[in-house]
This record gives C-alpha cells, structure tokens and sequence, in this order.
C-alpha cells in the first residue's frame, strides 16, 4: 500500500532556472498534486514559490529530489515565519488575518493564540498586523 | 452588612482577606448568590491590557556641566516636549520620529516612536538623547548629546491622561476598500469586528458609577503600583447605560501615574498601527472593595451583560456621524464570530484578555501577600449627577455662538 503525504514547502531558485517549466515537470513526471500558495520574482530575478505538495510518499521524495538536483533550495514552510513569544501578547489581531487559521484561538476560555506551524503557508500578512511586532519572516 | 476600606485592609494587613478576580466573582455569585459574596469577599481584582495612546512619561535627566535648560529634546530621535522646566520632558506615546514617512507610502509600518522609547526605558536599555536650547545666562548649555539610562533618570514616571476606558466602540468597515484604524485593519464588506476591552474583567466595568474608583486609588500600572490622579479626557459619566447601570458606549476614563522605575514590559509595550501610527499598550488592574450588596453585584457583571455599539469605521466614525449599526455583548464577541446584518462576521480583539486575567491575578496575589493595601479614594470622579457629557468641537468664527 502505498502512502499519502502532503508538505508546505518554500522554494528559493536561481535566475538561471526562472525560464524553465519546473513546476509543470514536477507535476508531469511525478504524479504529484501541486497547489501554488506564494510565489515572488525579486528584482535579481532570483524565484521564491510557497507550494503544498502531495502525492504518495515515494513520488514526493522523488519530485523533491528532482528540485534539489536542480539546484533549487527547499526549507519546510513552517521554518518561514516566526513567533516572537515574549512579544505576542495574545491580543488575537492576527487570527481574522490569517487565512489558512494557522493562528486560532484553541480554547475561548483562555483566549491564547496558538500558532499552529504545520498550517502556515508562510503569507506573512500576520507580520504587519501585529500590533506588538511579534510575528517575523525568516527567509 | 456593609464594611469599610480599612476593615478590608486590617484582614489584607492579617492576611485573612477574601479575595476573587473580576472572572472568578461571576460563577461565585451565581452559585452562592449576592449576600454571600457580600458577607465573605473583601476584594475583587480587575485586569486590563490594550492599547491606551493618550499615555506619555515625564523624564529629569538632572543638570549637565554647563546647565541646559531644554528647549526640544529627541529620544531615539523621536521629539520630547521641553516647554516645561529646565531639565524635563514628556515623550508622549504616539510621537513619531521626525523623519518618518508616515502614511506617504500609505500603509505606514510605523515601526518605532514614543511608546517604544518607554518601553526601551523600561527594559533598561540605553536611549539616545539629542536637545537644543537657546542658551541663558544661567542655562548656557544649547546642545547636549547623550546616552540615558533610567537607572540614572531622577523620575521617569507615567501621566496618562486617558486610561482604562469604560467600555468601546467594536470597529467594522462597509466600505469596498480595507481600511487602516487604530482598531487594526478593516477588511471590506463586513470582513471582520474588531473590539477592545477586558469586558468582565475591565475595572470600570465593575464599578460602573465610580463608587469606588476615585482620585487617589492605587492601582497596578505596568507592573508596578500606581494612582488614579484624577478624572481622564473624554470622560463621560452620562453615556447611554444598560439596565444594570453598565455603559453601552465609551464612557468614564482614567487618568493615572505610575513610577515607571517599578515597571516591567511584559505590561507595558510599544505598539505599531499599520497605516494608524504607534502607540502603547498599557497593563492596568484596579481593586475594587466589596463594601456592601451593590458592590457584590456590579462586580458580578459578565461578558454576556455588557454590550459595546458596532460602529461603521469607513464613514461613521472618521465624519462624525451619529449611529451605529448594532449592540454586540462580549461573550458573543469572545466567541470569535457575531452576526452583524445578517452576516456572518470573524472578531478580532486589539486588547489581550489572557493578560487582563494574568493581571488580576497577579494584583490578587499581591493583596493576598500583605503587599499591596487598598486606598480610599480621596475625592471622585463626576458620575452620572454631574451631567457632564463629551462635547464635540465646534468650528466658529471668533467671538461666535458657543456650544
């Protein structure tokens, strides 16, 4: 039997690489179900692309050792955005700005927000709506 | 059988008093019922934290060689009043660096101004200090350029002019564009309310005709122990009430002091608006004695029984237009999710509750500890009997009708 897995994954690549149809072949050659969440060219032309991934556990491995051997760089999503906890005061501005309800309010009893890293695409809009400044993108 | 302040205080003084916070006395009273709450607790602690920008600090730096009298003073480049006397200021907490580009580039991060400076200055961290003067005979010095620690201040000590609101508005935005507030951003179409108040914890939402409250309470302020000083801006004893006697709308406020040497950031913090400006927020708790029946009662309030007007921030509030669109309780906004004309609507608060309760608490254990005596207030604050209002501004001609 095979197994399902699914992965938030950041991509950063290099210029030489924006022309190409990587996300297409990735989808093509290894059956794999891509949803595009983020993506950004900066001004050096260097790629930065948000994807969840799934598909079965061997072709994922195999789709995100494709990606590598291009070159491209992989960090796990919930690497990308950072909760400051002495800086979070629980205020909950946050959680009606994101979207995927990565922070939520577990328990109304509490009313303590919870970041919930797996959940998070990495959007950032946590980051300006924080009033303290405690939400920070390490990229 | 009603007791006075300094019964109270001879049990805090034995450490025999009975204590709740404003969260815990509601299930108590529902289970045991007024005259027991009345006969068997001594004191209820209440809890806010939230952004409270009319909030600033006077600072004296003590005397250079040779003396200035300070005419503009920069922190962290961030401008302090000087007009007052020779070595001191007050950076007020929504002060922006000079050089900030505000809302140019709309929305503005402002990322720093004076209610981070306060902060810096309690967290013991060095704050940069520029100041100009014309120069005196007796104050020759006209520029100074330093390094401060609060350490080395003779007083930092907060002058809040409006603290601890009764009550607020809960922002919404109906317009097709986000908007940027001082209650958070705005999503379009009703996209979500944003509310800012402890609620059953909040202290003037327990005594909401200011039988207790008073000039000369000692309050938690920041962390350390503070006084009511006297009635805040705005204040508005004859807001629109509930049938409970609670204000359905901004109504009293507070203006406070605290020594900001005894402070701690936990409680006390810049705050950044997008697109609004800075600000800081601000942790208070107040005691309220039980003396009688009726203190038993209003401070048995809940969420469920305090209603905040949701006010329409994309025309309403900036034209200051009369009405709003609903009344909203706090349980309901706790919830997480109120119908407002028809809709379904996501709430978000700019006030932390977890840190209102951990500030009752810690005032709780303070009491419980021996530390911290409840003050009579020596005069109060206008109540209801005044007829005081919140007047509007009137543009006018000079010598022209007044309101």
């Amino acid at each position: 039997m095979t197994q399902a897995t699914t992965k938030n994954i950041m991509l950063h690549y290099p210029r030489k690489l924006a022309d190409k149809p990587i996300i297409s072949n990735l989808i093509r050659e290894y059956d794999i179900t891509v949803n595009i969440t983020r993506a950004r060219i900066d001004q050096d032309e260097e790629g930065t692309l948000v994807i969840e991934i799934s598909g079965t556990k061997e072709n994922v491995k195999a789709g995100l050792d494709y990606l590598s051997d291009l070159g491209i760089s992989l960090k796990p999503v919930s690497k990308v955005i950072k909760r400051v906890d002495e800086r979070c005061t629980h205020c909950t501005a946050c959680t009606v700005v994101c979207p995927t309800k990565a922070l939520a309010i577990g328990n109304r009893e509490s009313m303590v927000v919870d970041f919930i890293e797996d959940k998070c695409i990495g959007c950032g809009l946590c980051i300006p709506s924080c009033p303290y400044m405690a939400m920070e993108m390490i990229e | 059988m009603a007791k006075t302040i300094q019964e109270i205080n001879e049990k805090i003084r034995a450490k025999r008093a009975c204590i709740f916070t404003a969260e815990e006395i509601v299930g108590y009273v529902k289970e045991n019922g007024l005259k027991k709450a009345e006969a068997e607790v001594d004191v209820v602690t209440t809890g806010t934290f939230g952004p409270m920008c009319s909030s600033g600090a006077f600072l004296n730096f003590g005397h250079p060689s040779p003396r200035i009298k300070i005419q503009k003073a920069w922190l962290n480049d961030v401008f302090a009043y000087g007009g007052i006397a020779a070595c001191d200021v007050y950076i007020g907490a929504t002060e922006i660096p000079d050089d900030d580009p505000a809302n140019k580039i709309h929305p503005g991060r402002f990322r720093y101004g004076g209610g981070h400076v306060i902060e810096d200055l309690i967290a013991g961290e060095d704050v940069f200090l520029r100041a100009t003067s014309y120069g005196t005979d007796c104050y020759p010095r006209k520029r100074l350029e330093s390094y401060i620690n609060i350490k080395d201040l003779n007083q930092a000590f907060l002058v809040n002019p409006r603290n601890g609101y009764q009550n607020y508005n809960v922002a919404v935005n109906t317009s097709d564009k986000v908007i940027y507030t001082y209650l958070g951003i705005l999503q379009p179409h009703l996209g979500n309310a944003n509310y800012c108040s402890a609620g059953q914890l909040s202290p003037l939402l327990n005594d909401p005709y200011y039988r207790t409250i008073g000039i000369g309470t000692r309050i938690f302020l920041g962390g350390g122990a503070g006084l009511v000083t006297w009635q805040g801006t705005q204040h508005n004893p004859t807001a629109e009430r509930g049938e409970n006697g609670v204000p359905m709308e901004g109504a009293g406020t507070l203006c406070v002091t605290g020594d900001m040497k005894q402070m701690n950031t936990r409680y006390i913090r810049g705050v950044s608006m997008l697109g609004y400006g800075v600000s800081l927020a601000l942790g208070m708790g107040v005691p309220i004695p039980i003396l009688d029946e009726e203190m038993a009662r209003f401070v048995s309030v809940s969420d469920a029984e305090i209603y905040a007007p949701v006010v329409d921030y994309s025309s309403a509030y900036p034209n200051l237009e009369p009405g709003i669109i609903t009344r909203l309780n706090y349980r309901d906004l706790r919830s997480g999710s109120v119908t407002i004309e028809g809709k379904t609507v996501p709430t978000a608060a700019l006030s932390s509750y977890s840190l209102a309760r951990e500030i009752s608490e810690v005032l709780k254990s303070w009491i419980e500890q021996g530390k911290f005596l409840l003050s009579e207030k020596v005069e109060s604050i206008p109540g209801v009997e005044s007829g005081q209002t919140f007047k509007p501004f009137i543009m006018r001609e000079k010598g022209g009708e007044q309101s």
